[in-house]
């Protein structure tokens, strides 16, 4: 992490492309065309976000970085369909995107287990909530509990385990009905700073096994280089696309990916998107 | 500690948290009988312990008799409490118009002191059970409807979007989500709901009616029996407490989940 803040030259600007011209995929994925929102309060209109296009495709890991209050969350529940967007149209692998459609799974910053079901029973959640068959997912639930490190705590309740650990169930409870998507809300936010590394090191590799498209949000700019494939820097509120960069860095990649040059130079130019805005406004 | 096997023992069994109450009440007991000794007090003005317990066993199939239309009336009054506090409170909790429309209104009757009304239950309905049932509801739906409200609302809304994602009805996420969640909160509004409830029955008793415990504390008091009334003041005391512990045993089987209880499971575990 010391190698990010160090102020380099510019040796490897040679490997940066910016602004993906891989938006154009053919992938069915994720497609966002002008979606834009704008709340409706007392003191007039509140725009959230401006007209947004980009697509995301199919087992990709797109990364969501912005400032707070520029909307992102707010993109997170529009994609899940928990939120219609004020103009424009979302498709999630090629259907349009109206009411909740159930395929996608949602981790938020707190883990949001119900305490008073056991672990096991909270990675069913989506299964009951669907009504599908308890008995064909069981067996699922627990290889995903096992995948992630969290075998044999099938039984505990949920305050009975770690931050890390309650956060590891939570992704195994977005998983558990198979969905093709997964959204992140800053999942790791609230864990300590060396749990959190851990976590991401998982979570590429729970992404590689799965095969899921991930849209990950969060405020750590070497958070997101380290784990996308794409990043989208946002601006502030209302939230538009400043750039959306290639993170042309190998895979598998370890923690020590973060002294590379690759990595540092784009996280230093993401960084200036914030830099350069606070100081014009 | 540096104490003998055989004291220690003793210290510990009077150290357990359920004698605790009891020695305390020793205590209080011995210290009102040395009160009354001391300062010569008379009879009618405050009696001696040894008197109210001989009243108690001497009267006590009366007591007892008594004592069951009060806790009947009680119980209708507390259920009630319960039946139409916990809806409401998931109306108001769930709907700002309902809430804007109903929480001033029951806050403002809250106030409306019970004694003086019921007196009108006894115009409407007679001596019967029903003044009392409606005067002991009318003070235990309050905190019913305060609790539960307030637990409803505390729902994280992050954990009902979801639920909702995952093509939850409205329907399961309320089962699911925010009913369990609100359970904590209910309970301890049915805590204070159910000892209200015993005041609440007293009161009916009081204004008009011809048995339990209430109409023996009024007959007492008229004919300056003392010892009686305050062997009737014991009675609701445990009827309180009884009620209480009974609702609080219920609520370790139905939230043995939640932060109060954990000492348990730890020890399950």
């Amino acid at each position: 992490m010391n190698a990010v803040t160090k102020t380099g030259t510019n040796p490897a600007a040679a490997h940066l492309r910016v602004v993906s011209d891989r938006g154009a995929s053919s992938t069915p994925g994720i497609q966002l065309s002008g979606v834009s929102k704008t709340y409706r309060s007392r003191d007039g209109d509140v725009p959230s976000l401006r007209p947004l296009d980009f697509h995301i495709n199919s087992g990709e890991f797109f990364v969501v970085v912005g400032p707070s209050g520029c909307g992102k969350s707010t993109l997170l529940k529009m994609i899940s369909g928990l939120l219609p967007p004020s103009t424009g149209e979302i498709h999630v692998e090629g259907e349009p995107v109206t009411t909740p459609h159930g395929n996608v799974g949602i981790v938020f910053q707190n883990s949001l287990l119900l305490p008073w079901r056991n672990i096991l029973n909270n990675v069913m959640l989506p299964i009951d909530m669907k009504r599908l068959p308890r008995q064909e997912y069981l067996a699922r639930a627990k290889a995903l509990l096992k995948l992630v490190g969290l075998e044999g705590f099938e039984k505990k309740l949920p305050w009975q385990l770690s931050g890390g650990m309650q956060q590891r169930a939570s992704i195994c409870r977005a998983l558990v009905h198979d969905p093709k998507i997964m959204l992140m809300d800053e999942p790791f936010g609230a864990l300590d700073a060396m749990t959190r590394e851990r976590m991401n090191v998982e979570l590429m590799r729970i992404q590689r096994e799965t095969g899921k498209t991930v849209l990950l949000i969060t405020h750590s700019i070497p958070e997101a280089v380290f784990l996308a494939d794409r990043v989208l820097v946002m601006t502030e509120r209302p939230g538009s696309i400043a750039a959306i960069y290639d993170v042309p860095l190998p895979r598998p990649r370890s923690l020590d990916v973060m002294s590379d040059p690759v990595f540092t130079e784009l996280v230093q130019r993401i960084r200036k998107h914030f830099f350069t805005q606070s100081a014009l406004d | 500690m540096a104490e003998p096997t055989g004291l220690g023992n003793v210290s510990k069994a009077l150290n357990a948290a359920w004698i605790r109450p009891f020695l305390f009440l020793i205590f209080i007991v011995v210290a009102w009988d040395v009160t009354i000794r001391l300062f010569r007090i008379p009879p009618y003005q405050i009696p001696a312990p040894g008197d109210v317990i001989a009243v108690l066993w001497q009267d006590w199939p009366e007591l007892a008799r008594q004592s069951w239309p009060t806790t009947y009336a009680t119980l209708c009054g507390f259920l009630l409490s319960a039946v139409f506090g916990i809806p409401l409170a998931m109306l108001i909790a769930g709907s700002k118009t309902v809430e804007s429309y109903v929480y001033p209104l029951l806050v403002f009757s809250q106030s409306v002191p019970k004694v003086a009304i019921a007196p009108l239950f006894v115009v409407w309905f007679g001596f019967g059970i029903i003044p009392k049932v409606i005067a002991a509801f009318l003070l235990g739906f309050f905190p019913v409807v305060v609790s539960a409200v307030q637990g409803f609302k505390s729902v994280d809304p992050d954990m009902v979007d979801l639920a909702r994602a995952m093509q939850g009805s409205r329907f399961q996420v309320f089962c699911a989500v925010n009913l369990p969640h609100a359970m904590p909160a209910i309970f301890s509004g049915l805590k204070v709901s159910v000892t209200l409830a015993v005041v609440g029955a007293v009161v009916g008793e009081f204004v008009g009616s011809n048995s339990g415990i209430g109409y023996v504390l009024q007959r007492s008091i008229g004919t300056f029996d003392l010892p009686t009334m305050f062997a009737a003041l014991v009675i609701l005391a445990l009827l309180g407490v009884v009620l209480f512990w009974i609702v609080d045993r219920i609520e370790r089987l139905v939230i043995p989940w939640h932060v109060s209880q954990r000492q348990d499971i730890v020890i399950a575990a």
